[in-house]
């Protein structure tokens, strides 16, 4: 058999069921990962060691009584920073909630737990989920797996890090302008993105509430469809959550697609693509082709992307997505003032403003007080019109590209991210340069559609290169056969950096 | 250098946003907000009119919960994470007769 952690989440959890490994001794083999691994990678802002025991033993309890196991029993996950969790901290990877303690655990989680699943510990992220590279965390640096000098992507480098080194079986991102997809592309791993609505946001710390998702990091497919069944569904606590049946996305996820149409929007193939990506992605949409896929050409207009000046790339979806976001965020990041949790500064203070101010100016990292100002700025009279609601038109005209685009196709393919991997510090000089990096991945999230990074290959310094499919609403189920049908026909999957290798 | 953002307009949203800037932070903010501000601006070459504005992708709205009691926290639990508490209160500098 081969090692316990080179199992996917599906096979662990039914090596566990049939007794040949017990719970107990799969969370062992992990925590043994993260004693060698993690010192290097930096993943976890907090490894939950003891409670993990304490949840191994029981599924081994359960599992000798005779009673049934949730569809994940005893597989160790780990869970972004931003989630609330009733035990631990919950950090956001900011200074302002460095000790809160969160008094409710957040659905997905607790949908995790009722499962079986055994959380290992929570996950590093760019503060407040607000970064493209985990190099805004004010807890540490993430490294990437596949070279520690590089950057494990963003927001959700922790956990793409995570299950990357093998350090958990799977793990929980969130995704508001691609910190799932573009992590998972970074670090050779598979990041879903559901549709807006499917998963329950109760208890993911805010960032913008329109955008934002959470979703799994794994390393195949079939490990992403299972965890998202288990994490989806309406929730009274969330009025955004969709009011749907819950779809088993695993059953089907072998079954492939008869006559599946493929759409290649043009524009993401544009000059501004690096050409060894867009090499890699062509070859993927190829090899499709000639498995029996069609391939149409379809556009995406306001999601033009074009060579800017001062060399940066301009497009309309980014401008929009940062107005949209930043926005947003200024009203959710206004309840951290130091008054009922988080903290709060020790200055003598002048009053309940200045308690405020000082407090956020101490507790916020540089990138989110930008982006709270900018959010501010964008919504202030005199300007509400001009840019808040002038990027809301224009979020309407992407969506309609998109409806207009699946009327020709089945999945949209393209890259995930315009670049591999870049170095820590590479890109940190200039706030626009990074958020340049999320051109693939924020059209998705502004128009509320699943998204799913793949491995598609490496590029010629053997880093992971991740490619896109894009869905219509609630189509997971497609998403995931496709991205399945391509792990097949590739082999391109379940990828292992030296790192990690035991 | 982009001078859509000025140091007074910065001083400012800092005042709106509730986040006191240090002298650095007001003096390097305009240019790197300013840059930003100047790429939002794309979106003007864009013909919007008559487009309805879109606030998120779901399809629902006025979602109403039935009016009757449940569970909540306890006092205790909402008071755990407070920097400073008085009983059943959260303890702030004093609020009213201030300017």
């Amino acid at each position: 058999m081969p090692s316990i952690v080179e199992l996917t989440a599906v096979q662990l959890a039914e090596a566990i069921a049939s007794g040949e490994v017990s719970a107990s001794e799969a969370l062992e083999a992990y925590l043994e990962r993260i004693e060698t691994i993690e010192p290097r990678v930096c993943a976890f802002n907090e490894v939950l060691a003891d409670q993990a025991k304490t949840a191994a033993a029981n599924v081994d309890a359960a599992r000798s009584t005779g009673e049934a196991l949730g569809p994940l029993a005893g597989v160790p996950i780990a869970v972004k920073d931003n989630m609330c969790t009733a035990y631990g901290k919950t950090t956001c990877s900011s200074k302002i909630l460095a000790d809160f303690k969160a008094p409710y655990t957040a659905t997905a989680v607790d949908k995790l737990q009722a499962a079986g699943a055994v959380i290992i510990g929570k996950t590093n992220l760019d503060e407040f989920a607000m970064g493209s590279s985990t190099e805004n965390s004010a807890t540490k640096t993430t490294r990437n797996p596949w070279d520690l000098d590089r950057v494990p992507g963003g927001s959700s480098g922790g956990s793409g890090a995570c299950v990357s080194a093998r350090m958990a079986a799977a793990a929980l991102g969130s995704d508001t302008g691609g910190s799932i997809r573009q992590p998972a592309a970074f670090c050779g791993v598979v990041g879903l993105k559901p549709t807006y609505g499917r998963v329950s946001r109760y208890g993911l710390v805010a960032y913008g509430s329109s955008l934002d998702q959470i979703g799994p990091m794994t390393v195949d497919a079939p490990d992403a469809a299972l965890l998202t069944t288990v994490i989806s569904g309406h929730d009274p606590h969330d009025s955004t959550s969709a009011d749907r049946p819950i779809e088993d996305y695993l059953a089907e996820v072998e079954t492939p697609i008869e006559n599946l149409r493929i759409g290649l929007p043009d524009e993401f193939f544009a000059d501004a693509l690096d050409p060894e990506i867009a090499q890699i992605i062509t070859k993927a949409a190829d090899a499709c082709k000639d498995a029996g896929a069609k391939i149409v050409s379809v556009a995406l207009p306001h999601s033009r992307i074009d060579s800017g000046s001062e060399g940066n790339l301009s497009s309309y979806a980014v401008a929009c997505y940062y107005i949209v976001a930043m926005s947003e965020a200024s009203s959710n990041l206004a309840r951290y003032d130091g008054v009922h949790y988080g903290h709060r500064t020790e200055q003598d203070v002048d009053g309940i403003v200045e308690l405020f101010s000082r407090s956020r100016a101490e507790g916020f990292g540089p990138e989110v007080k930008r982006r709270i100002m900018l959010g501010t700025y964008t919504l202030s009279s005199g300007y509400y019109d001009a840019y808040y609601n002038k990027a809301l038109k224009v979020r309407r005209l992407i969506k309609n590209d998109f409806d207009r685009a699946f009327e020709q196709c089945d999945v949209l393919l393209c890259p995930a991210s315009p670049t591999t991997a870049f170095g820590i510090g590479e890109k940190t000089a200039d706030p626009l340069t990074m958020y340049l990096a999320d051109i693939y991945t924020i059209s998705v999230n502004l128009a509320g559609l699943p998204g799913v990074s793949i491995p598609a290959g490496f590029d010629a310094a053997g880093m992971p290169v991740g490619m896109q499919l894009i869905g219509p609403e609630f189509s997971e189920s497609k998403l995931l056969r496709a991205a399945r049908m391509y792990e097949k026909l590739s082999g391109v999957t379940h990828l292992i950096p030296k790192i990690a290798r035991a | 250098m982009s001078n859509i953002i000025d140091i007074d307009q910065v001083r400012h949203i800092g005042v709106l946003s509730r986040i006191e800037l240090s002298d650095e932070e007001a003096s390097q903010l305009p240019a790197q907000l300013g840059a930003i501000v100047e790429y939002f601006g794309k979106l003007n070459e864009l013909d919007t009119d008559g487009v309805e504005p879109m606030a998120h992708a779901v399809g629902t709205h006025n979602v109403l919960a039935e009016d009757s009691p449940g569970e909540s926290l306890s006092p205790d639990d909402a008071l755990a994470n407070a920097p400073a508490r008085d009983g059943d209160f959260f303890m702030v500098p004093k609020v009213i007769g201030d300017s």
